[in-house]
């Protein structure tokens, strides 16, 4: 028996079953190392009711796009040209049922997917009781996170550590109003930004100006992948940051670790990277139990620096002591836009202190 | 004439500048008032620009083609970034849409031009004024680098490097600066046009053609018209506000002196939606008026197309908060805009419909334009579905400034607008050109451009969903994001290969194409009763309308109920009521009867606007000016102002038509 050659037909089958597949393997779940923020995967309930209206819509905008679409083939086959019709077809200038069935079948379709929206909508707007929550405070800048504990007084940058199953209220604060020793002091040339941890829930803005809230939970111990979602200048790439989600014990203890002061100096390479920071860095960044720190809020936390995995926007590794020795003695170069001053005459051994200081700081 | 009318007219032309007279020759284009002169030149204007545009698109392509792309900085990608939607909505889509209404509306509606020619040519000169000027920036400190949306405070006080520590010297006044008066005077531009073409349609159709028997693309033009005279004025006042912002320190929407970024989005998007409808409705007209064709049938649902066409242009400006639902403006304002936003999908809905029901019944045949035709159909759904998608205001959250959208509206205004925009082309160009553009080089370039769109825009949507983020100069390796970011860059050099075939397609026929001779489609509307190239004065005789299709009425009778119609002789058919005719009045009566407008073509008796420089010169004044605000310069602000107001008067004092004029 000869094999028929495949014909157009063939090939266009074999090209819509594995566009179909392609389309069904890249909505399926997803796993989280090899798609980290991936919003088709959801890990918690903000993220899951989002994700329920998409599964709830979805077939029914591929079932409309296939019928409107096979209309159209069907159309363009069946109602082709022959070459014995010379002269045209009846002029049929419409028909008033078909433009009412038309009008409002789709019409219907929406006002049915208009209801789960609107609840989903009102749902998710509705915040967990102050005690069965926790509170966090974000601030934007370009081009970091700084987020706040305002209860246990502890401040971070790109890592939003939270316990495992509670929801936690996210405040987008873009009034950026704080308090140093009684003074009052307010955030200067804020922009907007959008918080994004997409296994978690769907962005929201940072808007200057205004006060924002959303909600975020996570089901299991893990680390949730974020990104600012709003460009925000040169460096809105490089804005990221994750979530690490610990048992609730797990997180008590982090955030007990967390109100200590830093750790005092052990070597004398550390100690003088100690006073290496003392002169140079305490102006933007607050190192708590250093006898230098001014609490400044210019620039990220540094009271325990090393307890995370990522530092400039989560970008570099913290544990990479040439990438933080470059960072420190020219940033800019490393991360277009970043606003922390270069420091060229900083000797190789200085530096060498400094990343080992900093990187003592857990 | 008197003697003494005579003699006064021949003393003002001492005093006055003389208005220019060459119908031939590169000066004939700088002062035509022409519109088929003026939309030639939009064509090619608008088509140099989206070759930039697309060049643009192919530079962020490739430094997205795989992670931690090096080809461009992040200050150079976002600069492109921004430039290529700008010059993409302001300088590619709108203007080609422009050309389209200044070559077609006039012979559509049988008129010899626009209301206002002068105004016509001054909408052109502004026009390329202001894209000339936004693209300077690039060698002049640098372009705009704010994203087209132009967020405040970003663009206005704060910029994207506030320290400037990766700068020479602060570019970011000039940048900003570039981008609200690149935009204001592009307004300008648009604003003028709006007004004339609605004056137009109002004021000088032929007789018999009422507005139910206006061509569908001539009605597409008036919607179009009313929403840019509505949107511009909102973004012109931003833009305004932005300029005080950046440049003279005033605050509108800086916080700490009680300004706000939130009133920056709602004008944005308050022009900005409205400008999506105005991006896409030329292009529905000109499928309409191409799928009846070559179907050989009329538009189904002539009236449900009008009228959703119309709802789509007032539903248009209650949606625009749904480009916010991420700014967080509460669970009501957010239900409200959703609602609004699925239920503008019912008209565009029912535009789909009705095009597959032309389709339906007909006789199909797959020339070129046809098939940009269908394939606007079948692309724009697809668009339309995500869109719908978007109105899941929670979901939404997971969607906004993400590749999605940017997967959305690239459906919307390439698989959509541009689609329908080459459509327009092909199906014209015998009329603009009297030969056929090349329908070998046509498919490909058809083929190659839903090839290319398919893989530079398909991917997209699962890449957004992936949680990649729009806007963005890099990405790192190991978030799932590099095969379809690769696939995404192969279409993307598809569409520009498509453009090349493109080109040398309209290179190659413009000269050597096959002739068209007149009606070379069998078409439906009026246009196409004149053999191409159209004279100057479009119509021998001003055509009196008796049916909507009046062009296929005077070719076939019967075709409805009773049976299949029948071709007739010229001017017999019982559809085409005989007697009208005789009805049109007063001087095309007369000329009609003219035996010599007949033996000699006609036109020598027809009196035509004479050409002038004041468009030209009033132009000009303006990017003049606007150099002078970037550079801080009252003198040059002042020269720009004089030139401006110079025009003007001489545009105001300019003779009615030159004595010497073959006016009789």
């Amino acid at each position: 028996m000869r094999l028929r050659r495949p014909g157009r037909k063939d090939l266009a089958r074999v090209a819509l079953v594995v566009g179909m597949l392609l389309l069904l393997a890249a909505c399926g779940r997803t796993d989280i190392a090899d798609f980290p923020q991936d919003a088709l995967s959801p890990d918690g309930p903000v993220a899951r009711a989002q994700d329920a209206l998409w599964q709830q819509v979805f077939p029914i905008a591929v079932a409309v796009f296939v019928l409107v679409q096979a209309l159209i083939i069907i159309t363009m086959v069946k109602f082709r040209r022959r070459p014995d019709q010379t002269e045209p077809p009846r002029q049929y200038a419409g028909n008033t049922r078909l433009e009412i069935a038309w009008t409002l079948v789709p019409a219907l379709i929406l006002v049915w997917v208009a209801v789960p929206t609107v609840q989903t909508i009102f749902e998710l707007a509705e915040e967990a009781p102050e005690d069965e929550r926790l509170d966090v405070v974000v601030v934007g800048k370009q081009f970091w996170w700084q987020f706040e504990y305002p209860d246990a007084g502890v401040l971070t940058a790109n890592e939003l550590v939270i316990p495992t199953g509670t929801p936690v209220r996210v405040e987008l604060d873009g009034i950026g109003r704080y308090e140093i020793d009684g003074n009052e002091f307010r955030e200067e040339n804020l922009v907007l930004h959008s918080f994004w941890v997409p296994r978690l829930a769907g962005k929201l803005d940072y808007v200057p100006n205004h006060e924002r809230f959303l909600t975020i939970e996570a089901d299991e111990p893990g680390t949730y992948r974020g990104q600012c979602a709003e460009f925000c200048g040169l460096s809105h790439a490089n804005m990221r940051f994750y979530v690490t989600a610990l048992e609730p014990a797990e997180y008590e203890e982090w955030l007990a670790q967390q109100q200590e002061d830093a750790r005092e100096p052990q070597t004398a390479q550390e100690q003088l990277g100690y006073d290496l920071v003392g002169a140079n860095c305490v102006a933007c960044h607050a190192v708590r139990g250093h006898e230098n720190n001014g609490n400044s809020r210019v620039g990220p936390d540094l009271t325990h620096f090393a307890s995370r995995e990522e530092f400039a926007g989560a970008i570099f590794r913290t544990e990479d002591t040439e990438q933080l020795k470059r960072w420190i003695e020219n940033s800019q170069r490393e991360k277009p836009g970043s606003q922390m001053l270069p420091f060229p005459n900083l000797t190789d051994e200085e530096l060498d202190a400094l990343a080992a200081y900093l990187q003592s700081l857990e | 004439m008197t003697a003494i009318d005579d003699k006064r007219q021949h003393d003002e032309q001492k005093v006055r500048f003389g208005r220019p007279m060459a119908t031939t020759g590169w000066k004939s284009w700088l002062t035509t008032v022409d519109h088929k002169k003026i939309g030639i030149m939009y064509f090619v204007t608008s088509l140099a620009f989206l070759v930039i545009g697309g060049l643009e698109a192919i530079a962020i392509r490739v430094q997205l083609a795989g992670p931690e792309g090096a080809f461009l900085t992040a200050d150079q990608y976002n600069q492109i970034f921004t430039m290529h939607g700008l010059t993409m909505i302001f300088l590619g889509v709108m203007p080609m849409s422009a050309a389209f209404f200044n070559y077609l509306l006039p012979l559509q509606i049988g008129a010899r031009d626009v209301a206002f020619p002068r105004l016509n040519g001054f909408s052109y000169w502004v026009f390329l004024f202001a894209g000339l000027f936004l693209v300077s920036s690039f060698l002049l400190g640098g372009a705009p680098d704010g994203a087209w949306t132009g967020y405040a405070p970003l663009s206005s006080e704060v910029g994207t490097d506030p320290a400037g520590l990766n700068y020479v010297s602060d570019p970011h006044t000039s940048r900003m600066l570039f981008y609200s008066l690149g935009l204001q005077i592009a307004g300008v531009a648009s604003l003028a046009s709006a007004v004339n073409f609605i004056v137009t349609i109002f004021n000088m159709r032929a007789p018999g053609m009422t507005f139910m028997r206006m061509p569908l693309f001539t009605w597409m033009t008036l919607i179009t018209s009313f929403l840019l005279l509505f949107a511009l004025p909102i973004i012109g006042v931003a833009l305004w506000q932005l300029m005080f912002d950046v440049g003279y320190g005033a605050n509108f929407f800086r916080m700490e002196a009680g300004g706000d970024p939130i009133l920056w989005q709602h004008l944005f998007w308050l022009f900005g939606h409205p400008e999506v409808y105005i991006l896409i409705l030329p292009a529905f007209g000109i499928i309409s008026e191409i799928l009846p064709v070559f179907s050989r049938k009329p538009l189904f649902g002539y009236t449900a197309v009008v009228f959703s066409g119309i709802a789509i242009g007032f539903m248009g400006w209650g949606v625009w908060a749904h480009h916010m639902f991420a700014a967080g403006l509460g669970p009501v304002a957010n239900t409200a805009f959703g609602l609004s936003t699925m239920f503008i999908a019912v008209p565009t809905g029912i535009k789909i419909f009705n095009w597959v029901g032309t389709m339906w019944g007909g006789q199909l045949t797959f020339t070129t334009p046809m098939l940009f035709s269908i394939g606007l159909v079948s692309m724009f759904t697809i668009g339309g579905l995500s869109g719908v998608t978007h109105a899941l205001v929670p979901h939404n959250a997971q969607q906004h400034d993400t590749y999605y959208v940017v997967a959305h509206f690239h459906y919307v205004l390439f698989g959509g607008a541009l689609f329908g925009l080459f459509a327009g082309v092909y199906y014209w160009f015998p009329l603009i050109t009297g030969r056929f553009l090349g329908e070998g080089l046509g498919k490909v370039h058809f083929g190659l451009m839903l090839l290319g769109l398919n893989l530079t825009f398909g991917p997209q949507h699962i890449l957004g969903l992936n949680g990649m983020p729009r806007r963005i100069y890099t990405y790192p390796a190991g978030f799932g994001w590099d095969l379809w970011n690769l696939v995404s860059t192969v279409g993307a050099f598809t569409i520009a290969l498509a453009i090349l075939v493109f080109i040398i397609n309209l290179v190659k026929s413009a000269k050597g194409g096959t002739p068209s001779g007149a009606d070379p489609w069998d078409a439906r509307t009026i246009e196409w009763t004149i053999p191409g190239p159209p004279p100057a004065h479009n119509y021998d005789v001003i055509p009196t309308i008796t049916a909507r299709d009046e062009l296929w009425h005077r070719k076939y009778a019967g075709g409805d109920e009773h049976g299949a119609p029948k071709r007739v002789p010229a001017g017999a058919s019982p559809d085409h009521d005989p007697h009208a005719a005789g009805t049109s009045t007063g001087d095309d009566a007369a000329l009609a009867a003219d035996p010599d407008v007949k033996t000699h073509g006609g036109g020598h008796a027809i009196h035509m606007p004479d050409p002038s420089y004041w468009p030209l010169v009033l132009s000009f004044g303006l990017p003049i000016a606007g150099y002078g605000v970037i550079f801080d310069s009252a003198v040059v602000i002042g020269v720009g102002l004089l030139v401006t107001f110079a025009g003007a008067f001489g545009w105001a004092l300019e003779p009615g038509t030159e004595p010497t004029s073959d006016h009789a």
